[in-house]
């Protein structure tokens, strides 16, 4: 991991190279994070990208209910050279959920941004076959939103099985 | 014309030269269905290849049939009744869940593991390597046609799991990890028995290897079969006994050594060229190593507390209960809300024996995780397929596909 | 114990009884004695029965971490082929039990629907593991217990099930195909729900 000066001065050259793409830096429990404006989140990438940090570890959303903007879509960069971590943060709201793919710069980006769409309702711009992943592709509503209730049933025992989903038999 | 004449006249036709298949305008794609029922699809994926005559063009991964919105599931429960629940994601790997999961954990809470716990925690990280490889190596040799290898195999696994009953009592999904140690001590009797196992495994690792790499059919499935390159499988993200295939020595292990798994000699297997056999001689040659680590860390096993001592995050020793009122405040406080965890975020990676398991927590200050989510390598390596197969004959994405190992739980949660 | 072999004197003599019943010199009470002594009768659907229960043919369909406990009872300590239920069959046409092993998800259920209507009757399903019976510790969104798209026989409870508890379960399922009354036990103690009622 960039140490805390480390992940500034880093913070510092993305904002000299692309100017206004660097809104926060966190450094916590040897993590740093780089939060960017969304609409230039390809061109950050790439950017790191160059700077060594070549392999897209993970990518995946978080939903920030109640704060706003409530989504979050994180990618997890690795630099192999130097084992060295960084994770980058663009946060989009749930009216206008939609960031750009980044397939272009790694093709396993494919089925982390399905997933994303899938659970989150994050549109990836650019993304070829954005369809549901894990649910079914009539499925309703984005299951991994914080709004989005847990579901389930009431598990049978003798004592309701005459008014379960078991009545009719 | 009469029938036989006719007959003598197609079977005078039928040449033996061979011809360059699937090459030409005259070959129709053909869409073929594989799964989500089938035996060599390792659990329910749905394959949607496009082949000519027999190469196969493209394929389609189709995947979600066993999800289980574990994520979701762990976002309601308290931090350490999620573990149970994280376990089940992939299910050959359970050790492994539950040590990214409480690493991120401990991580967000700032605990310091002791190193009793974590040494213990290693021995069962590595029999769980050994017991998922095996898993793997029995049913993709009876894929590629070699029956009798599962019988082998699910002998020594048989052996492991009995090990896991004795240290935790349960077989599968063991929860034996906690946030912040292990749950208990190892009883008496357990190194005995695992020196045993040790002791066996190198000599029945050989026997596997006779028994495969002297099979002609074996051989001449796997050499040179599906090879994919190095960046290729970068740009993918694929890692593990895959990308070690390929010749790149990237192991968690050794490049950011949690757990203290600096304080063993191992060494890391890699491959030269790349194709299936490479990825099979990798894995294979991982059980010898991890055999090395566990003898190690058998040898070395340090005394001292198994958990943190910190009374807010673990559960205080049964004989306390009856004499400290302070004790029972805190268990009470554990299990009825649980602990809190301060608000942020962590990523924590390890290396599973598919590759990097990486678990992301979010905490927003409450005595539940706001986020789960677990990067499991069988999801991103899963990908790669399609590349791997990609104008290969179909019998070799069977193949292919034993040798990715994808385990259906990991990919759809 | 000291096993020693006594010449068999009745068999020489049935012999011989049989030997005049082939004649037709066998007549009366002796044939009458003859004939309880050597035919076992049975109805036609016993008989069936019998040979159903001991030779059924499971799907080879796994579906989660169940498959892996499911798979062991093949192997060689738990050897399931010493009860004639070795013989997996990997079409559901040819197979005649379906075990469902793990978690069924909502994406899943209409396919396993599909395949349970292509076998053929007579068909039996298992439910192993808590969460195909009742979803088990993942109460939520994805999930579909099996009672709501496909009956089931048994119900084998643990997460996962132990092979032994698996093998317990499919020789239940040999019990209930072979009409042994060891099941029904509510009605043989009058119990209504899961308490008893003494004296009943």
């Amino acid at each position: 991991m960039p140490d805390q000066t480390g992940l500034e001065a880093l913070a510092q050259q993305l904002s000299e190279a692309l100017a206004g793409s660097v809104l926060a830096t966190s450094h916590a429990h040897g993590r740093a994070e780089i939060q960017i404006a969304p609409e230039q989140n390809v061109a950050v990438l790439a950017w790191l990208r160059a700077q060594g940090y070549s392999f897209l570890a993970s990518l995946h959303g978080v939903d920030y209910y109640p704060h706003e903007p409530r989504l979050g879509v994180i990618y997890e960069l690795l630099d192999m050279r130097n084992v060295d971590r960084v994770s980058v943060k663009a946060r989009v709201s749930t009216d206008e959920p939609s960031i750009a793919s980044v397939l272009e710069l790694w093709p396993g980006a494919d089925f982390p941004e399905r997933e994303v769409y899938d659970m989150f309702g994050v549109r990836f711009d650019g993304h070829p076959d954005l369809r549901r992943i894990l649910m079914p592709e009539d499925y309703e509503g984005h299951p991994q939103r914080r709004d989005f209730p847990v579901g389930g049933e009431p598990v049978l025992f003798t004592y309701n099985e005459t008014d379960g989903y078991g009545a009719d038999r | 014309m009469s029938a036989l004449s006719d007959y003598r006249r197609r079977e005078e036709s039928i040449t033996m030269s061979s011809e360059p298949v699937g090459m030409g305008e005259t070959h129709e794609l053909l869409t073929l269905n594989i799964g989500p029922h089938h035996p060599a699809t390792h659990g329910v994926l749905r394959l949607i290849a496009t082949l000519e005559g027999e190469v196969v063009r493209d394929i389609k991964p189709i995947i979600g049939y066993v999800h289980t919105g574990i994520e979701k599931t762990a976002e309601q429960k308290s931090y350490w009744k999620a573990i149970p629940v994280v376990e089940r994601m992939d299910y050959l790997s359970y050790y492994f869940n539950a040590m990214a999961y409480c690493g991120a954990v401990e991580t967000l809470l700032g605990i310091e593991v002791p190193p009793r716990a974590q040494y213990l925690r290693i021995i069962h990280l590595e029999l769980n390597r050994i017991m998922s490889h095996l898993v793997w190596l029995g049913t993709s040799a009876l894929d590629l046609g070699a029956m009798s290898m599962f019988w082998y195999c699910f002998r020594e696994r048989e052996t492991i799991l009995d090990l896991f009953e004795m240290s935790s009592g349960q077989r599968m999904h063991t929860r034996y990890f906690q946030v912040g140690g292990v749950i208990e001590d190892i009883p008496a009797g357990f190194a005995r028995n695992v020196q045993r196992f040790i002791d066996e495994m190198p000599s029945r690792a050989d026997q596997y290897a006779d028994l495969l790499e002297k099979n002609e059919i074996l051989l001449s499935r796997l050499r040179d079969t599906c090879v994919l390159d190095e960046q290729t499988l970068l740009g993918w993200g694929v890692t593990g006994p895959l990308l070690r295939a390929a010749g790149n020595p990237w192991d968690l292990r050794k490049a950011a050594p949690y757990s203290s798994y600096d304080h063993f000699d191992f060494r890391i297997p890699v491959g030269t060229v790349g194709d299936n056999y490479d990825r099979f001689r990798v894995r294979h040659a991982e059980l010898y190593e991890s055999t090395k680590i566990i003898q190690q860390a058998l040898n070395g096993l340090p005394e001292g507390p198994h958990i943190v001592e910190d009374r807010k995050v673990a559960l205080p020793p049964r004989h306390e209960l009856a004499t400290s009122m302070e004790s029972l405040i805190h268990h009470f406080k554990l299990v009825t809300e649980g602990f809190r965890v301060p608000e942020g975020e962590c990523y924590y990676p390890i290396e599973s024996p598919r590759g990097e398991l990486g678990c992301f927590v979010r905490a927003d200050g409450s005595a539940k995780p706001a986020r789960v989510h677990m990067r499991d390598p069988s999801f991103v390596n899963l990908q790669a397929t399609a590349p791997m197969v990609k104008d290969a004959y179909i019998a070799d994405l069977i193949a292919t596909l034993a040798m990715v190992d994808p385990v259906l739980g990991g990919v759809d949660r | 114990m000291e096993v020693t072999r006594q010449p068999d004197h009745e068999f020489r003599s049935r012999q011989l009884m049989a030997r005049d019943m082939l004649r037709g010199s066998l007549e009366g009470d002796d044939l009458d004695r003859y004939v309880e002594q050597a035919v076992m009768t049975t109805t036609l659907d016993r008989a069936v029965a019998w040979a159903q229960g001991n030779s059924i043919y499971p799907l080879t369909f796994g579906l989660a971490c169940c498959a892996i406990e499911m798979m062991s009872i093949v192997a060689a300590r738990l050897d399931i082929a010493r009860f004639g239920f070795e013989a997996f069959r990997a079409s559901p046409r040819q197979a005649d039990l379906i075990i469902l092993s793990g978690r069924v998800s909502m994406k899943m259920a209409p396919v396993i629907r599909r395949i349970y209507d292509q076998m053929l009757e007579p068909k039996f399903a298992i439910s192993m593991g808590a969460c195909c019976s009742s979803m088990g510790v993942f109460n939520n969104y994805a999930l579909v217990p099996s009672d709501k798209f496909m009956p089931i026989d048994v119900h084998v409870p643990g997460c996962p099930p132990r092979p032994e508890a698996l093998a317990h379960g499919i020789l239940k399922l040999r019990d209930k195909v072979q009409g042994t009354d060891r099941e029904g036990w509510r009605e043989r103690y009058g119990a209504v729900g899961t308490e008893e009622i003494l004296g009943a």
